[in-house]
């Protein structure tokens, strides 16, 4: 028996590519510009984010019957900012410099539109089990393009990934650098990150003519 | 010609049919178009045969900008060699036959210049073909500006490498993804120009970049300063500034700046030649001269005041004669050949005049108030590219409200209002 139904899989899967919550949905815009300068912090935000999504729709699917309906934005906003606090204190313990580098971010994840959408739009009419898969598919989704936006404006805005210096020592003048190559000091400045969404937006659409909204 | 040998018009007439229909035809028509006017003419329906198609168009711009490319030439040489002279502690008198155009400066200007050229035109127009194959439609001739321009407002030692990132970056996200030559929002020549700036900015801007080895020359970084008029005042070094330029020298052009862009002189004749040629519109140039006079004068109304001191940072440039902006920096030259651009500004007449004094004013304050950025040029006119569309809109509108109210005074057909009225909105909506 497959591990997981068909049904089950699209949850995780579909978020990934054919309704990705940055490409498609086009949410949570503003930390995918603002953290992925370097693919360290692009890699521990998608980490985060998976954490709190994963944890929060089950939460709130948990509780989705007991929720008043008018008051279910306050009780999501709860729900959040407690699983943020938990992550911001865990970078703050165990990888400091990171969480100087992600600043306010984390603190962000509370507004990032994502989150709020899966628990109002799933969380709170599925269950427990079907909110996990689709938390964890959307952090997923969320992740793998910060991950690839973080890569190329790492890259090529710095000549690092993770760090270390792929392309040689600009200072000392090595590998890539012996040719007279520069790092783009534009792929640093957050709008060369949108420019990097906007090409992975592109070519996901030009694959798959059938993203293309009408208009 | 005899029977026989097919002329080359003729061969590619032939290869030309031959495509017809297959993946490369673009190619080969952009190609066939390119070099000869085609003879071929539409068979069905009735047509107006106009003189000014869009290649007429592009090439009266270019036309224009020769004059400026050759003088660019040779200015490149001059102050090269005024960089040689300087090192060596001699003095250099400027005379125009005696060591301006001279074939040595032709030829600094010759093997610095015109790579560049070659660049922006193979890497521009090798894109515009791969899209125009990719996307079946005819290639467009609306890169054979942009790639005149390119060149001539990037400074002389712009690596070739660069370049060529910062053109593929520019035809492709300034202009292609929007659909192509007419379709783009962002000029494309200052989207790369502002790639450039952005992703390079030790070379696009600084004392260095604008004298061609000027490092090299000296033997050390700090031996000679290539610094440009504005370079100068952001620096609030005026008297500097003052005794190394010539108010003249500033208009005629024998600066240091961007490859094209110092010869306020030539750019004005180009500007004209274009007014008369009734390519660019004059409105938006002479608004956007009384843009940046207005600004001008404000801010040398604000040192005659005394509100502001000369430890200030904005001092020099500040105090700097307002209509002395319009012959330093690339302000003339972003005013006649690119503020112009018939597709990114705006359309109306009342827009124009909106468009061309916002990008004069929003230049000079960028000048004056940014010291990283002391051309604040190409910036005023992305952004009002960008607010182009808005600009129009409102002017529209305001059109569409001002005869409504004409035509509820109107007497006419009283009859008709209510209809007539629903009419129009639907029009305009």
């Amino acid at each position: 028996m497959a591990l997981l139904t068909k049904k089950d899989a699209s949850l995780i899967l579909d978020p990934l590519a054919d309704n990705n919550p940055i490409t498609i949905q086009v949410l949570g815009i503003c930390s995918a510009l603002a953290i992925t300068a370097e693919l360290k912090a692009s890699v521990v935000m998608a980490i985060s984010v998976i954490f709190v999504l994963g944890v929060g729709n089950v939460v709130i699917s948990l509780m989705r019957n007991i929720i008043p309906s008018k008051i279910r934005i306050i009780v999501q906003l709860i729900v959040v900012a407690t699983l943020v606090i938990i992550v911001d204190q865990v970078l703050k313990a165990f990888a400091y410099e990171l969480s100087k580098t992600l600043s306010v971010f984390v603190g962000l994840i509370i507004t990032n539109c994502i989150i709020m959408g899966r628990f109002e739009a799933f969380a709170l009419g599925n269950g427990p089990w079907k909110s996990f898969l689709d938390g964890i598919g959307n952090a997923l989704g969320y992740g793998v393009i910060l991950i690839i936006v973080g890569f190329f404006r790492e890259l090529l805005g710095s000549g690092t990934l993770f760090g270390y210096k792929v392309l040689g020592d600009p200072v000392k003048m090595t590998g890539l650098y012996s040719t007279g190559y520069e790092n783009n000091g534009f792929m640093i400045i957050p709008p060369a990150a949108l420019i990097v969404v906007g090409i992975i937006i592109w070519v996901q659409r030009s694959r798959n003519t059938a993203l293309i909204e009408d208009n | 010609m005899s029977d026989k040998r097919l002329t080359f018009k003729k061969r590619l007439h032939i290869l030309k049919h031959r495509f017809r229909g297959k993946k490369m035809a673009p190619a080969f028509n952009a190609f066939h178009t390119f070099l000869f006017s085609p003879d071929e003419t539409t068979h069905s329906g009735s047509h107006i045969r106009g003189a000014d198609d869009l290649k007429r168009t592009m090439n009266t711009v270019i036309m224009a900008l020769v004059p400026v490319l050759l003088f660019s030439m040779f200015n490149t040489g001059y102050q090269h060699y005024a960089a040689i002279d300087a090192a060596n502690g001699v003095a250099r008198e400027l005379s125009l036959w005696g060591n301006f155009f001279t074939w040595e400066n032709l030829w600094i200007g010759i093997t610095q210049v015109l790579p560049l050229v070659i660049v922006s035109y193979g890497v521009g127009l090798l894109i515009e073909f791969i899209f125009a194959v990719i996307k079946g439609h005819e290639v467009e001739e609306g890169y054979l500006v942009t790639g005149m321009l390119v060149p001539l407002i990037v400074p002389v030692d712009t690596p070739l490498w660069m370049l060529s990132v910062a053109v593929a970056f520019g035809v492709i996200i300034g202009k292609e993804v929007f659909g192509g030559t007419g379709m783009n929002i962002l000029n494309p020549a200052l989207t790369i120009r502002a790639f450039l700036f952005f992703a390079y900015p030790t070379w696009m801007s600084g004392d260095k970049v604008w004298v061609h080895e000027a490092v090299e020359l000296a033997g050390g970084p700090d031996a000679i300063s290539g610094e440009t008029v504005l370079g100068y005042l952001a620096q609030n070094r005026g008297a500097e500034m003052s005794t190394a330029y010539d108010t003249w020298d500033m208009f005629w052009g024998f600066i240091p700046g961007s490859v094209g862009e110092t010869s306020a002189f030539l750019i004005l004749l180009g500007g004209l030649f274009l007014i008369f040629s009734k390519i660019a519109s004059w409105r938006i140039m002479v608004s956007a001269v009384i843009g940046s006079l207005v600004m001008g004068l404000i801010f040398n109304g604000v040192v005659d005041a005394g509100w502001i001191t000369e430890t200030s940072n904005f001092y020099g440039l500040m105090s700097f004669e307002f209509w002395k902006h319009l012959i330093v920096g690339g302000l003339a030259f972003g005013i006649v050949y690119m503020a112009t651009d018939p597709v990114t500004g705006s359309q109306t007449n009342r827009g124009k005049w909106i468009y061309g004094f916002l990008i004069g004013f929003l230049s000079v304050m960028i000048r004056v108030f940014n010291p990283a950025y002391p051309e604040g040029v190409f910036l005023a006119i992305l952004l009002m590219n960008v607010f182009a569309p808005t600009i129009d809109h409102y002017v529209v509108r305001g059109n569409v409200a001002r005869r409504m109210k004409r035509l509820k005074n109107a007497t006419i057909f009283p009859k008709d209002l209510d209809s007539k009225e629903e009419e129009l909105k639907v029009e305009t909506a």
